[in-house]
């Protein structure tokens, strides 16, 4: 019977065990093969193993790169959960006809394309049609200026993008939450507070571990936002393999700073389930 | 029994098939209709309105429009069909280091002379060949980069590409992000070491480099995305910076302050060339595609209502000189080096990389 059993599971793996195996696999492993192809001289490459295209990435140059990618994107996350996290805490104590209002109106959120909401926060920190008119007018600033390119554009317009993420991805854990914890560190004398602290948060650790890394992977995707809204000193990894894969003609090169990046991604990840994660 | 429809069985029958459907058309006119790529938006938009409605009714050649992307990843589709023995166009603009690749990798046919009489038009310039000397790709059109200004924001018309280094304009312009499409290496160049000639070594880059960086500070913008330096340049938030002379002149047209300059150094001229993929088949009908397109009287209409400067020699159009003024500057142009973005391209890239990032 249980043999039966586990014949029947493994059938019906079959469906989405060949989806996964076509569709993500085999670009991954063109991928890996492209960062090890050789370069021809007359600008094409052919499949074979060459490590220059890695070598080229250990310069201080990709290499700070990749590190500046990284810590941008921990800090986004970590703010995007900051706005997230105790909003989405209030959200799961409204009316349901509230709750079920809000909901709709983040994900729609979710459907500005990354393209638009660049252009769009261009438009917010420019000097002639921007916030910066508005706080020239309430007299908070003397006269209005540019606010991008520049670091803080970048991550206000990827905190943004990331925010309705977050919330979706907090809600679920935050809504099923034994309101009864709560009841009883208040009867205890908790503050709200304290309660905030000591009760919501450590209970929801592993929902907030694992919306971070989500935040953390796909801001570190982004290339629209930091294009637009950010100097070359704030374009991340993903900036250079696009310019490496559309412009420069170099896909071996672009495969393998795709690599580092998912080495990158991969390793952290890993880290936050490992010591951040639910013992 | 063995199964008999194999694999190459069914090839076959799917072969069969095709012809047979594509039979009625090749009864219908003996000239086969043929698929043109030029880049999508404006660029494809015009060829539909204005060249290609007059060829089909010249040639009775029917086209098929196809838009294509302006980079890498169209020479890829090319090569890629190339390996399945297949075009996706049959004719197609390529500009660029793109269509010099294409010429080395041998993904092009080779063009017959005899059948584009109006190829004596062409300056050699426009006639690209592969080391055999056959005939690989012909000029299409020509389009500027030139120094672009908001007039409410600077009212002093900068005139030479050698301005954009003053210190005073910290901090206002708007330059194209890479090597290979801002040619900025060629700008510094012709203007501060007397041509591009310098460029033919790595010791030169390397000179031209250190004087292209100390422009940084006046760069607000390095922009990859056209739309997004149109609309700053326009409204003035960016006043200033290089940009397409085609596209800044229709943004005057339509009322906003914009003012394309030629620079005493010249403007840069880069073009987009007609090339044929190895497997295209209508061969005779896009040789008199290339023939109509050569011809002065198009290249009139590209450049009134497309804004491109003509291949040929504009005495041969019956362009005014206010038409030609609009579209090229008598002034002779910078001409890109894509021989160096090939020779030492992931050089170039990385010290390009580096530069900006400071």
């Amino acid at each position: 019977m249980s043999n039966n059993k586990s014949l029947s599971q493994y059938i019906t793996l079959v469906p989405s065990s060949v989806m996964i195996g076509v569709f993500f696999m085999v670009p991954f492993v063109l991928i890996i093969m492209a960062s090890v192809a050789v370069k021809t001289p007359d600008g094409d490459f052919s499949y074979g193993f060459d490590l220059t295209h890695f070598e080229r990435f250990m310069t201080w140059f990709y290499i700070e790169r990749a590190l500046f990618s990284a810590a941008m994107c921990a800090l986004i996350s970590c703010i995007s959960l900051l706005i997230a996290f105790p909003f989405t805490y209030m959200l799961t104590q409204f009316k349901e006809r509230t709750k079920t209002l809000w909901l709709i109106y983040i994900l729609a959120q979710l459907s500005l394309s990354e393209v638009l909401i660049a252009f769009s926060w261009q438009v917010l920190f420019s000097r002639k049609a921007g916030i910066g008119n508005i706080l020239e007018y309430t007299g908070i600033i003397e006269k209005s200026f540019a606010m991008a390119p520049s670091a803080g554009a970048v991550i206000a317009a990827l905190v943004y993008l990331a925010v309705p993420f977050a919330i979706l991805l907090l809600y679920p854990a935050l809504s099923r939450m034994d309101r009864s914890l709560i009841e009883a560190a208040r009867t205890l004398g908790t503050s709200t507070l304290g309660t905030f602290f000591r009760i919501v948060i450590p209970v929801n650790r592993s929902a907030l571990v694992s919306s971070s890394v989500t935040i953390f992977v796909l801001t570190l995707g982004a290339i629209i936002v930091p294009q637009v809204l950010g100097k070359p000193e704030h374009w991340t990894l993903s900036v250079l393999i696009t310019d490496q894969a559309i412009f420069n003609f170099n896909l071996p090169f672009a495969s393998a700073l795709a690599v580092v990046l998912l080495l990158l991604s991969g390793s952290v990840v890993a880290a936050v389930m490992k010591f951040g994660g639910e013992k | 029994m063995k199964p008999t429809f194999s694999r190459r069985h069914f090839l076959g029958t799917a072969a069969a098939g095709a012809a047979a459907l594509s039979m009625p058309s090749i009864a219908r006119a003996d000239k086969s209709p043929i698929k043109v790529g030029t880049y999508g938006g404006f660029f494809e938009d015009s060829f539909k309105e204005f060249v290609y409605p007059e060829f089909t009714k010249a040639t009775g050649i029917e086209v098929e429009s196809v838009a294509v992307p302006t980079g890498e990843a169209w020479l890829v589709q090319i090569k890629n069909a190339a390996r399945a023995k297949q075009a996706p166009v049959d004719v197609s603009m390529m500009a660029g280091v793109n269509r010099l690749r294409g010429v080395l990798q041998g993904l092009f046919q080779v063009y017959d002379e005899s059948k584009i009489p109006n190829l004596a038009n062409l300056s050699d310039t426009f006639k690209a060949r592969d080391v055999d000397g056959g005939l690989q790709a012909v000029g299409a059109v020509s389009w500027y980069i030139t120094l672009c200004t908001n007039t409410d924001e600077i009212s002093e018309v900068p005139t030479s590409w050698g301005d954009m280094w003053d210190p005073k304009y910290e901090d206002t312009l708007g330059l194209l992000a890479l090597s290979t499409n801002s040619y900025l290496l060629e700008v510094t160049a012709a203007t501060f070491f007397g041509g591009t000639d310098i460029l033919s070594t790595k010791e030169g880059i390397e000179q031209v480099f250190a004087k292209l960086a100390e422009v940084r500070s006046n760069v607000r913008l390095w922009y990859r995305d056209e739309g997004a330096f149109q609309q700053a340049l326009q409204d003035g938030e960016i006043p200033m910076g290089q940009y397409y002379h085609d596209v800044a002149g229709l943004a005057a047209a339509e009322g906003f302050p914009v003012l394309s300059t030629f620079p005493k150094e010249g403007g840069i001229l880069d073009s987009g060339y007609w090339i044929t993929p190895k497997h295209a088949k209508p061969v005779d009908e896009v040789h008199e595609f290339i023939n109509f397109t050569s011809d002065p009287a198009t290249q009139a209409t590209l450049a009134r209502y497309l804004g491109t400067a003509p291949v040929i020699d504009p005495a041969l159009t019956d362009l005014t000189a206010d038409e030609l003024a609009a579209v090229s500057s008598p002034k002779s142009p910078i001409i890109p080096r894509y021989d160096i973005y090939m020779e030492h391209g992931d050089w170039i890239a990385d010290k390009w990389s580096q530069m900006l990032g400071g």
